[in-house]
């Protein structure tokens, strides 16, 4: 692997296996990256479906309101 | 705007701010996207493998911005909650208690990604290193937000409680922060400072500043999101709510 | 009749919560058997190895001693609460801050003060030497009152709130983290025969600045509770 100065460019990984098993540390590189993303797209998740339950919350009290009209 | 200034104490009201913030709210997140994806190309392609500690430093390409942000929203979010309690405006509270979950979701993470970089760096998940333990603190400081204003049924009170909590929490982080660096000077030799980072290639610290300003965006647009969220639930019995093209069905 | 001057309203409190305290005398017990029967757990937890109890002592003192506090925040203000005389003394002429600290005084008094005069027995137990108790003491007569004032406004905001009791702890122990530093920092130091100044100095600056703030929040913190 040739790591130059300034960094490599795609020559820091010789093959995608090298870049799976990152020297070694997969584990920990892939754990803290994956968590990372899971973590970020269940906030996102969540947030869509607190919204989609805000917005029923809002029909429900519409709804109340344009009976009680 | 004729006479060149821009009322933003229009947009302190639920009601205007809800479509701001929708608008607002793709551009950030395309954003935290393109900043995101240039990031990881830094820090998987570009930053070189570190002599010592091999491949697994690149953590803090997650590591560091996750800490430089739980702290960051922190600070914002009793900005915020001050800026409630000083003005009694409800939108400023809406906008502190938006953050929070964000913000201890970096805390988390930064406290996550640390033990999996101190596993293989110093041999233990946990090293009572000085900023692993402040980070905790900080979380629990989080915690203690959420938990307060869900423990207090009226959500106004629940927003000026919590709003003063914030603001001691964030006169405290600093003191907090420092004594835990005494305390850590105390029982030196015990454990050694993760912290202490690999000589820092100007790639890595690029990396990391991009890693952050992602983070950064993407906050924003959470925050953004759930603001919009807590508005609509507070605001439900309200008319401006009922009229929304999305309530239609 | 003449309004009272703040000084004579500052004593005037702290006498009545005294003479509440002491008809009610088993509360304040509690709070102490809590610190004795917590710092007696760690010996059946790890063995009685002297070394090792003499090494964990300043900690383990510290925590139970916080932790004994934490459980006596409840009664600050809840009795108070209660039966109304809280709203009374936020309408009342004197400033709503006086009155607080002269709560957290009291209360001081009650559940603090006794912790730090109990301690040296504690310490016997965990074979401190007679200079480090005194610094023991010296720590905790410093630094509980600190654990009352930033436990004061946890008390103040968690009031008439379910769940209480545990909340005000999660909210108190985070911020109460220097104290703990501090304080335990001071009577190791002693230990390992340096000097505590520094520490003591340290603890004293916390004391200095929850005298300064606490208060103020607490008050704050009352008005909100009660709007």
């Amino acid at each position: 692997m040739d790591a130059g100065p300034e960094g490599g460019g795609t020559v820091n990984w010789g093959s995608t296996a090298d870049f799976f098993a990152m020297g070694g540390y997969g584990f920990y590189v892939w754990g803290s990256y994956l968590v990372t993303a899971a973590c970020i797209a269940g906030e996102v998740l969540f947030l869509r479906a607190r919204r989609g339950k805000a917005l029923r919350q809002v029909r429900a009290e519409k709804g109340r309101n344009e009976t009680a009209a | 705007m004729t006479n060149g200034v821009i009322h933003w104490f229009r947009f302190a009201s639920p009601q205007s701010f809800y479509p701001l913030a929708g608008r607002m709210l793709p551009w950030f997140a395309v954003l935290a996207a393109l900043l995101a994806a240039a990031g990881l190309w830094i820090a998987f392609f570009v930053a070189p493998t570190d002599a010592q500690q091999g491949e697994s430093y690149r953590i803090i390409f997650i590591h560091v911005p996750a800490s430089w942000m739980s702290m960051f929203l922190y600070v914002v979010m009793a900005g915020w909650a001050g800026f409630g309690l000083a003005f009694n405006t409800r939108l400023s509270s809406m906008m502190a208690h938006a953050i929070a979950p964000t913000g201890a979701l970096f805390a988390f993470l930064s406290l996550w990604t640390g033990a999996l970089w101190g596993r293989p760096t110093w041999g233990a998940y946990w090293v009572w290193d000085a900023r692993l333990t402040s980070e905790l603190v900080l979380f629990f400081l989080y915690l203690g937000y959420m938990a307060l204003h869900a423990a207090i049924d009226d959500p106004r009170r629940g927003d000026r409680a919590s709003a003063v909590l914030a603001l001691v929490g964030v006169i405290n982080v600093p003191i907090i922060y420092f004594s835990v660096q005494w305390w850590n000077t105390l029982h030196q030799g015990a454990s050694v400072s993760i912290t202490r980072a690999p000589s820092m290639a100007a790639t890595m610290f690029a990396g990391m500043l991009v890693m952050a300003l992602a983070f950064w965006m993407y906050s924003i647009a959470a925050t953004l999101g759930r603001a919009r969220a807590i508005m609509l639930e507070r605001e439900a019995h309200m008319q401006w709510t009922q009229d929304l093209k999305e309530a239609a069905r | 009749m003449t309004a009272p001057s703040s000084a004579a309203a500052f004593r005037g409190i702290v006498r009545r919560d005294l003479r509440l305290a002491a008809r009610r005398r088993s509360e304040p017990l509690f709070t102490l058997g809590f610190f004795v029967v917590v710092a007696s757990l760690f010996p059946l937890g790890l063995g009685p190895e002297p070394e090792l109890l003499r090494r964990i002592a300043p900690g383990v003192l510290w925590v139970a001693a916080l932790l004994a506090s934490m459980l006596a925040l409840g009664r600050m203000f809840g009795a108070d609460y209660e039966d109304g005389t809280l709203e009374q003394l936020v309408l009342a002429p004197s400033p709503l801050v006086l009155s607080v600290g002269a709560k957290i005084v009291a209360h001081w008094l009650v559940s603090g003060l006794p912790l730090v005069l109990v301690s040296p027995l504690l310490a016997l137990q965990y074979g401190l030497p007679g200079d480090v108790i005194a610094h023991l003491m010296l720590s905790l007569l410093i630094g509980t009152p600190v654990l009352s004032l930033i436990g004061a406004i946890a008390a103040a905001l968690t009031i008439g709130v379910r769940g209480a009791g545990v909340l005000v702890s999660l909210l108190t122990l985070p911020l109460c983290v220097p104290a703990l530093v501090f304080g335990a920092g001071a009577v190791d130091a002693t230990l390992a025969g340096l000097s505590a100044a520094p520490n003591l100095a340290l603890l004293g600056a916390c004391l200095a600045l929850s005298l300064l703030f606490a208060p103020l929040a607490t008050a704050t913190a009352i008005r909100i509770s009660l709007e």
